[in-house]
């Protein structure tokens, strides 16, 4: 890597393409941010917890091998 | 508890607190990256989104500053990687050269510059930009994007060498180099 090559480059490069001289920011975002904060929470898919599954995956199991325990849930229901 | 522990326990006055705080400084890194003020604003806040996300996994103590620059530089790489559209890189109006070149060359010179750089792969975009046109330190960009110093120097050398093939003609232009 010899960086005294690539000078004759990097100052083309340079008096090519200017530094950004404006990074000032024109206006408060926190508006834009707000709205974007209500969109993503309107828009969050609803989540199940991991517990919630195992806990329908035990009973419909149980509901397969055990089938005449559902008129005795039926029944409580 | 301070601002940073109730903007990680999820408090949304904190969280705006937080924002108008560090939004400058945010906008001001992706603006350098981008090139672009309103992509650059719909980028700080899209950082800001991400930061809010994942604001459990901010250490207590840590420093708020270097994480938010990384995940804006993140977002930055990912806007770049994405756009079909290629950045508007904001060229100089006094591109040096003897003052007889004709304008219509210069025009073309800074042209053929802005889409060699364009051209290049974005993450290589990302520390020439940094690196050759905003003339940020090597430690600076590696903090921001979460690689070695060392990597950085890399990947400016191979932008510079994919840079040095397209525009091999305007270096060896005595002209052009001045």
């Amino acid at each position: 890597m010899n960086e005294e090559n690539e000078k004759p480059l990097r100052q083309l490069i340079q008096q090519g393409i200017a530094p950004m001289k404006d990074t000032e920011l024109q206006r408060d975002l926190w508006p834009q941010m707000l709205k974007r904060l209500q969109h993503e929470q309107q828009h969050e898919p609803v989540r199940v917890p991991w517990f919630d599954w195992v806990l329908a995956a035990i009973s419909g199991l149980i509901l397969v091998l055990f089938p005449s325990v559902i008129p005795a849930l039926l029944y409580h229901l | 508890m301070d601002l940073l522990e109730r903007f990680a326990a999820g408090d949304l006055d904190a969280f705006e607190e937080v924002f108008r705080k560090h939004q400058k400084d945010v906008y001001a890194w992706t603006v350098r990256i981008v090139r672009d003020p309103a992509i650059a604003e719909d980028l700080t806040v899209e950082t800001f989104w991400r930061i809010y996300r994942s604001r459990t996994t901010f250490r207590a103590g840590g420093n708020f500053c270097a994480w938010a620059r990384r995940i804006a530089t993140n977002a930055a790489l990912d806007h770049l990687r994405a756009s079909k559209r290629r950045i508007e890189v904001e060229l100089s109006d006094d591109l040096a050269g003897p003052a007889h070149v004709d304008p219509a060359v210069r025009r073309e010179t800074r042209d053929r510059i802005k889409k060699a750089f364009d051209e290049l792969p974005a993450k290589y975009r990302l520390v020439a930009t940094l690196a050759l046109v905003e003339e940020e330190p090597y430690e600076t960009i590696a903090e921001a994007t979460g690689i070695s110093a060392g990597l950085v120097k890399m990947r400016v050398f191979r932008a510079v060498r994919i840079l040095r093939k397209k525009l091999n003609s305007l270096v060896i232009q005595p002209g052009a180099e001045r």
